[in-house]
């Protein structure tokens, strides 16, 4: 059984910065794994340990300097790296869904996996959508929002815990091939050490364009335009207790003891 | 052409989201000039039918296929729909189920969707808010397209209604089962053993600001001191540093203490989520951006580490060394 993960790069923004026009300077931006996709990577890899898969292999759509991420990601385990990137995406404000699902499944059916997961959403633009959208262009069977996966015997079907809202679970069972979106807290992502991180190194990056994938720039056309950009309007009321810690939290004990929580 | 709403509903009710989606439809409807369209699937439709039957909707569509939500069942269903009634916007809740299928319409009628809508206007073209970066930045995403797909994030809207007179239409839509490549097999509710946060009147709660699980003995401490009720974020609670039952969140529990003390927490929607019915709101956060102090009553913009072992002191006790 083979697993693709699909794993993105993502922005982090830092806490002060500017906002111009509708776009933020690259000097505010620091780039990480998307926090989904390291707890899709441990799963992937826990089944390869488990001998259940025999190769996870990272699927992502980002520029060259988002190997140093994949590279992270091949420390904790997958084998080899596929990166979609090419000149045509530099200038795209939103990658639209559709075009992100095409390159995706470009690579999907060239490496035709078994089980392919995705992250729940990715933290910068919190879109949520990528996963299930994949896996009705290919066809798959799916879930979104899995906190537990145990695959069958047979390797057919794919038991999973969908996290719904206020502590309920759905269970069901879904069809492989399959696209599973992967929650948080599913399993305990494992650091890559430094010994992972250089054998690494010698790990494959394969880097297509789209030219190479088949396709050309209409693909990634979008129907969406990013209009306008702010930092939220607070409608804020809080009253600040400043100074140093001894008098904030002095006005903070004075509040919970007025509010009648705490007795001092 | 029309508005096309799609309910929600769980075990056996209709979800708050479902009579926010309908606030949105009618405010669009209303700014288009266009009728508002309602779709029911599965469940007690008639019921639900006459629940959502409300001022400013022309025509629910009711469609029964089983009792619950499958994903596969509610794509192909909202995709017929879409083709019987052709609306230009389809309105979807951002929920746990709405993720399970509304990327797959989207997909499947190869129409444009936009995810996590806070707000909707429409001046020519749609305009639709959303948030990025954790809530630190508000876009807004158009698109010059008739028809889209739009998943509005619960909690938004207000949901207040007069009853309509609505057309009840029951369609026969048929499922090709060979496409269905899922079973929804039952449901399972996370176990709540001992405390139950929603009980308590002043709950101190930790997020990722604690880095550390050795960390949490200071908030320990602080909780032993003030009597309050511990209760976290959710990476603490995916990082295994407390149990699932005191997660307070959307996918956690919902929260309404006399005061809510907000530690390390940057205050993501899906957290605020279970703890904004709050009498008071307190935040202990080093970042004057976070979000949480959008919603807080009372602040303090600082470092947890020197404000928490004050903040002990001043109840009488001896901070442990961090
Ligand atoms: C489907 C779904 C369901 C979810 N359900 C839930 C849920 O039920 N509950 C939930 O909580 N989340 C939930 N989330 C996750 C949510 O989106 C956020 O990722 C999460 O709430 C972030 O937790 P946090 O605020 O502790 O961490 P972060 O967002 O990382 O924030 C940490 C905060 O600590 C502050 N900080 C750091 N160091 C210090 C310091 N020394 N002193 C003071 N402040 C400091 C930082 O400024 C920051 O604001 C869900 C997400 C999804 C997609
Ligand atoms: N550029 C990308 N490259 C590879 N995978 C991606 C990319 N964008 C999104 N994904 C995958 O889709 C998931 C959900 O992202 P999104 O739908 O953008 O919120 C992520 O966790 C990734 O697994």
């Amino acid at each position: 059984m083979k697993i693709l993960v699909a794993v993105k790069e993502v922005a982090e923004l830092a806490e002060q910065f500017d906002i111009s026009g509708i776009t933020i300077g690259e000097e505010y931006f620091q780039y990480d794994l998307n926090e989904w996709d390291s707890y899709a990577i441990e799963e992937a890899v826990q089944l390869n340990e488990a001998g259940l898969a025999d190769e996870v292999v990272i699927a992502t759509i980002g520029p060259e300097r988002s190997e140093e991420t994949i590279r992270t990601a091949l420390a904790k385990g997958a084998d080899r790296a596929v990166r979609v990137w090419d000149e045509a995406l530099d200038d795209i404000e939103v990658l639209d869904l559709h075009g992100k699902v095409e390159l995706l499944a470009a690579v999907v059916e060239h490496e035709e996996p078994d089980i392919v997961l995705t992250g729940v959403q990715a933290g910068d633009d919190q879109f949520g959508a990528t996963g299930v959208a994949l896996a009705e262009r290919l066809e798959f069977g799916w879930a979104a929002v899995v906190n537990d996966l145990e695959v069958d015997s047979s390797g057919e079907t794919i038991s999973v815990r969908r996290e719904l809202e206020g502590g309920i679970e759905e269970l069901a069972n879904v069809d492989v091939p399959a696209v599973l979106t992967i929650q948080t807290g599913i399993n305990d992502p494992r650091y890559a050490s430094l010994r992972s991180i250089r054998q690494a190194q010698r790990k494959e990056i394969t880097t297509l364009s789209l030219e190479e994938l088949g396709m050309n720039s209409s693909v990634v056309e979008s129907p969406l335009e990013l209009l306008g950009m702010a930092e939220p309007e607070t409608e804020g009321t809080a009253t600040y207790f400043e100074g140093e810690p001894e008098e904030s939290a002095s006005a903070l004990a004075s509040l919970l003891e007025g509010a009648g929580v705490v007795e001092i | 052409m029309s508005i096309l709403v799609v309910a929600e509903h769980r075990d056996g009710d209709l979800r708050d989201v479902s009579f926010e989606l309908l606030t949105a439809g009618v405010e669009l409807a209303s700014t288009l000039g266009d009728e508002l369209h309602v779709a029911i699937i599965n469940g007690d439709v008639d019921r639900f039918a006459a629940e959502l039957n409300s001022e400013g909707v022309s025509a629910i569509h009711t469609i029964d296929h089983g009792d619950e939500f499958n994903h596969d069942v509610y794509c192909q269903i909202v995709s017929a729909l879409c083709d019987r009634i052709d609306p230009s916007y389809v309105i979807t809740p951002n929920s746990v189920n709405g993720l399970d299928y509304v990327p797959a319409v989207a997909q499947g009628l190869d129409l444009p969707l936009i995810t996590n809508v806070v707000d909707v206007e429409h001046d020519g073209r749609l305009r639709a808010t959303r948030e990025m970066y954790g809530g630190k930045v508000e876009t807004s995403v158009g698109t010059e397209a008739e028809t889209a797909l739009l998943m509005l994030r619960p909690g938004e809207w207000p949901t207040t209604h007069e009853p309509g007179d609505a057309t009840v239409v029951s369609h026969e839509i048929e499922v090709d089962r060979d496409a269905v490549r899922s079973t929804v097999t039952g449901f399972d509710a996370v176990a709540a053993d001992g405390i139950d946060i929603s009980e308590a009147e002043f709950i101190v709660s930790i997020g990722r600001g604690i880095e550390d699980e050795d960390n949490l003995k200071l908030i320990e401490h602080l909780v032993d001191m003030t009597g309050g009720t511990l209760a976290a974020s959710r990476p603490i609670v995916d990082n295994d540093w407390l149990p699932a039952h005191r997660q307070v969140g959307q996918s956690g529990k919902t929260v309404t203490p006399t005061v809510y003390l907000a530690i390390g927490i940057s205050g993501a929607v899906q957290h605020v989520a279970g703890m904004k019915d709050s009498d008071i709101i307190v935040a202990i956060n080093n970042d004057s951006n976070a979000p949480i102090l959008d919603i807080a009553d009372y602040a303090i913009v600082d470092d947890l580490f020197d404000v928490v072992p004050e903040l002990i002191r001043e109840c009488g006790g001896e901070p442990p060394g961090v």
